[in-house]
């Protein structure tokens, strides 16, 4: 089982952590929040935070809206 | 008029205008907008990031910047209570802690029309989690008291449906909301021209929000400052009280000492 990112299957990273997810999808640098199976990991936790096979994961940014 | 500033949740602005940043051509004419509008508010939507663009790609917050602007996340495309809350809280943790944001539960995709019920739900978690809650809601002054006591740091009546540009459909509304109220009363959507947001300001409106008037017009950066011209104009009439109507003329220039 890989894990669910925004709605799609993604494999597991390496290392298997928020920030390895972040890197894998080459996200870093960017102004993001993410939720972990519906809770909000801090970006200072991203680092410590391990994923496991199956896990939600939810990346959001801002865009343009009114 | 150097005093008369637009005070929310403590905070001051000197501009009476908030604007949005959907439907531009691209960040650079939406950052050009927001320039020449002289807000100091811009709306933000949060959504999923796409996953494998271009991590070089430019980003809304490169052009919007949160050291120039106060951004204000808003919960659009949230139809239930639970939706909204959940944006707020990403929000917060995007923004560092932001806890300023824009609550609206919509009730339906066609009118985009909002749900008061889940409206007010929502606004009680987010007041109680501490948030900052400008909310946007229909032009009830029931439900905009009910707003305003359950914590809302402004409130903020549609004029019309988003998007449409109908302008103020009901002033009468709009000024009965605005004379009941102790924060701020802002409209937000439904504006489609200065003379709209200039009839908002003339009814004692704190403020109004909009987007698409901007971002659709043909010229959108002289838009927004049309629009800018028009919520001063407004204001700065509301200040100075109109004249009463009368239903017949009265001469401008003295009656004594006409000629013949």
């Amino acid at each position: 089982m890989p894990l669910t990112v925004n709605g799609r299957p993604e494999p597991l990273p390496s290392p298997a952590t928020l920030d390895g997810l972040v890197s894998a999808l080459k996200l870093g640098g960017q102004r993001l929040a993410i939720e972990h199976n519906g809770e909000i990991v801090p970006r200072s936790r991203w680092p410590e935070t391990t994923l496991a096979e199956a896990d939600q994961i939810e990346i959001v940014r801002a865009i343009g809206g009114g | 008029m150097d005093q008369d500033k637009l005070s929310i949740a403590g905070k001051t602005y000197s501009s009476r205008l908030l604007v949005g940043s959907g439907k531009y051509k691209d960040f650079a004419e939406n950052a050009a907008a927001a320039e020449a509008s002289g807000a100091e508010i811009v709306t933000v939507a949060i959504r999923r990031v796409n996953l494998g663009q271009d991590a070089n790609a430019p980003n809304l917050l490169d052009f919007i910047r949160p050291d120039r602007y106060t951004l204000l996340p808003n919960t659009a495309g949230c139809y239930t209570a639970e939706d909204a809350v959940r944006t707020c809280r990403l929000a917060r943790e995007l923004l560092d802690g932001h806890r300023l944001v824009k609550l609206e539960v919509l009730g339906d995709p066609k009118t985009l029309y909002p749900d008061i019920t889940a409206t007010l739900e929502a606004a009680k978690t987010l007041v109680r989690e501490g948030f900052e809650v400008m909310v946007y809601c229909t032009d009830d002054p029931i439900q905009c008291k009910r707003l305003e006591e359950i914590g809302c740091v402004a409130v903020m009546p549609l004029a019309a449906p988003i998007g449409s540009g109908l302008g103020i459909q009901n002033r009468y509304n709009i000024l009965a909301i605005v004379e009941q109220a102790k924060v701020p009363i802002i409209v937000d959507a439904g504006v489609g021209t200065a003379s709209d947001a200039a009839i908002a300001m003339e009814l004692g409106c704190d403020g109004v929000l909009m987007n698409t008037a901007i971002a659709e017009a043909r010229n959108p950066v002289l838009m927004a400052s049309a629009m800018r011209h028009a919520i001063i104009a407004g204001r700065e009439a509301f200040l100075a009280g109109r004249m009463p109507r009368r239903r017949y003329a009265s001469a401008s220039s003295p009656l004594d000492g006409v000629i013949g």
